[in-house]
């Protein structure tokens, strides 16, 4: 990681210069406060007790790790997906490309602030969110390992929407296609999963199957709702293991699959940013 | 210093670049005349780094632009005809943003900023937002941002067009300032006289094609051949416009309006032009003056761009 990266710090100082990053972090924190205070209150009022139950706490644990994963999953593509086509249509690609940083410098520059400001949105509601120790029922390590897999699932789709932006010219072009994408990874693979272990559980004879099926449990392997479960309900996870007849653990498939997505993707916009001027054409 | 080689770029079956081949001495100032897409800034991208040939190479202090596109980026400041800026960022700190990008130390950067905003005529607009500036002050500010990591060569295609007058001469000035401090210059304009002014060669590009180098009194040169002659009389006498009829290497001969006198066309060498004029004072005409047109760059432009379609 460069830490002298000019695209970086000059993203950072024109994001926080302006009123978007601003009001992203006021509505975000607002809507937190809204659902946690809201679902205390409610929970409260309803059971007719003046406590909160450390049961109660998880669930409301549980809701939160949703609401952020799905703050990743909407807020990454629009933050990344306009990166580098929105330089070209502002027509301030071409002198950024005269310059002599590195396509990899450019390219991990906007990556690396959009990252910062979702990661700050995310650290920013920290406080609201670690209210439910204050109740019992979470471990650190739960806490932990949500947010070590919100950082990986961040660092997938913004490097895939800083791909498309790099490959489509226009950002309206490049957004569609990375929520597309996104949309595949998180809800299409979940319904395909389903589909596939059905169809895997007895065959047409109506006896049940025993072989593995490496289809379903790549699917599961790769859909982050699937993951977020099983951290949240470890019975999924030997559920899984019992349909799939695979003994894999589903957070390591999803740490080498998105590791590979970032990697490869990274590696594509690298590699596109500039034209091949040793290459004839 | 700059040599380029049989450069050619296609689109398919277009070609906006066909075999381009030019050398320039470090130091020179070129100016690149064409109509609009006739292959200026298709020169220009590739030069840059910015386009990929579809053949040829070009070569600055001895690096190619094929072999070693970064090495060439440090030896160029690039400002294109059309260029944007970023929002919410102050002249300094734009400056600065490219000075980092070319990997100055920030210490070199803050003495260089002051400078080079002086040097633009912009050291009142340094706290000034870039987006709020007007067009000439981006385009002053982008060629303050072309030289701050002090190139050998710079690239500016059209950096004129779209300013009023103003504006237009105050770019002129800094760029004679550029010539004067030794760099080496490829400039494009439709403002053909302003060209003739400050280049020390210039190359006309039709249809991709280099149909005309050298300095500037060498292209007015070839069109030596063929010049427009008025002469103009005491009182209109048809004696005289019948003698210039009569000459030779005289066509299109017409009376001047609202004038006494003639312009015709004259083709022949400048030995057989001294004769002519002798013979007419020994005739007795009533001449006041016999004058050769001189033809500037517009001429000289429209005139070898004629006939290459």
């Amino acid at each position: 990681m460069n830490f002298t990266n000019p695209v970086l710090f000059k993203e950072l100082k024109l994001r926080f210069r302006s009123f978007k990053g601003f009001n992203g972090i006021l509505f975000f924190l607002l809507a937190m406060c809204i659902f946690v205070f809201g679902y205390i209150f409610l929970t409260v009022n309803l059971t007719g007790t003046s406590y909160f139950k450390p049961s109660q706490s998880f669930v409301l644990f549980a809701f939160l790790s949703y609401i952020q994963l799905g703050l990743v999953l909407f807020t990454a593509p629009g933050l990344t997906a306009g990166s580098i086509s929105s330089e070209r249509e502002k027509q301030t690609l071409p002198i950024l490309l005269t310059t002599s940083q590195s396509s990899f410098q450019i390219i991990s520059g906007k990556m690396l602030s959009s990252v910062a400001f979702l990661l700050m949105l995310i650290v920013a509601g920290l406080p609201v969110y670690s209210l439910v120790f204050l109740f019992g029922g979470i471990s650190p390590g739960d806490f932990v390992k949500i947010f070590l897999f919100l950082f990986v699932t961040l660092l997938a789709i913004g490097s895939i929407g800083v791909m498309f932006s790099t490959l489509i010219r226009r950002t309206v072009v490049s957004m569609i296609a990375t929520y597309g994408m996104m949309l595949f990874l998180s809800v299409v693979t979940g319904f395909l999963f389903i589909i596939v272990i059905q169809m895997k559980a007895f065959n047409h004879m109506g006896t049940p199957v025993t072989s593995p099926s490496y289809l379903g449990q790549f699917l599961a392997s790769i859909n982050p709702a699937v993951l977020f479960a099983t951290f949240l309900s470890p019975e999924l996870n030997r559920s899984i293991t019992e349909m799939t007849k695979i003994n894999f653990p589903i957070w390591a498939g999803y740490l080498i699959f998105y590791g590979i997505v970032t990697a490869l993707a990274l590696f594509i916009a690298v590699k596109k940013l500039r034209v091949n001027m040793k290459r004839l054409k | 210093m700059i040599e380029i080689k049989g450069l050619t770029k296609k689109y398919g079956q277009f070609t906006a670049l066909d075999d381009l081949n030019l050398t320039l001495d470090e130091g020179t100032v070129f100016g690149f005349v064409g109509a609009n897409g006739a292959g200026k800034s298709t020169t220009f991208l590739i030069v840059s780094t910015l386009l990929q040939p579809t053949s040829g190479d070009v070569i600055i202090n001895g690096v190619s632009v094929r072999e070693k596109p970064a090495d060439i980026r440090k030896l160029i400041g690039y400002m294109p005809d059309f260029f944007g800026v970023y929002d919410q960022l102050k002249a300094d700190e734009y400056l600065d943003f490219y000075g980092a990008s070319y990997g100055i130390p920030e210490e070199d950067r803050k003495k260089l900023i002051p400078q080079l905003l002086e040097l633009v005529n912009l050291s009142h607009k340094r706290d000034s937002y870039v987006d709020l500036l007007s067009r000439g002050m981006k385009q002053r500010l982008c060629l303050a941002r072309c030289l701050i990591h002090d190139p050998k060569v710079l690239i500016l295609d059209e950096p004129a067009s779209g300013l009023d007058p103003r504006a237009r001469i105050e770019m002129r000035d800094i760029l004679k300032t550029l010539k004067g401090m030794g760099k080496t210059i490829l400039i494009s304009s439709h403002i053909l006289p302003e060209l003739a002014e400050m280049c020390d060669e210039i190359g006309v590009i039709d249809n991709g094609k280099l149909i005309a180098h050298g300095s500037v009194a060498e292209i007015q040169k070839k069109l030596q051949g063929e010049k427009m002659i008025t002469v103009r009389l005491a009182a209109q006498s048809a004696e005289a416009i019948s003698f210039f009829e009569e000459q030779p290497f005289v066509t299109s001969i017409e009376k001047l309006e609202g004038d006494e006198g003639v312009s015709f066309i004259y083709r022949g060498e400048e030995a057989e032009q001294i004769d002519m004029l002798k013979q007419a004072i020994l005739n007795d005409l009533p001449i006041l003056s016999f004058m050769e047109h001189v033809t500037n760059l517009e001429d000289v432009f429209m005139e070898i761009t004629k006939g290459a379609d």
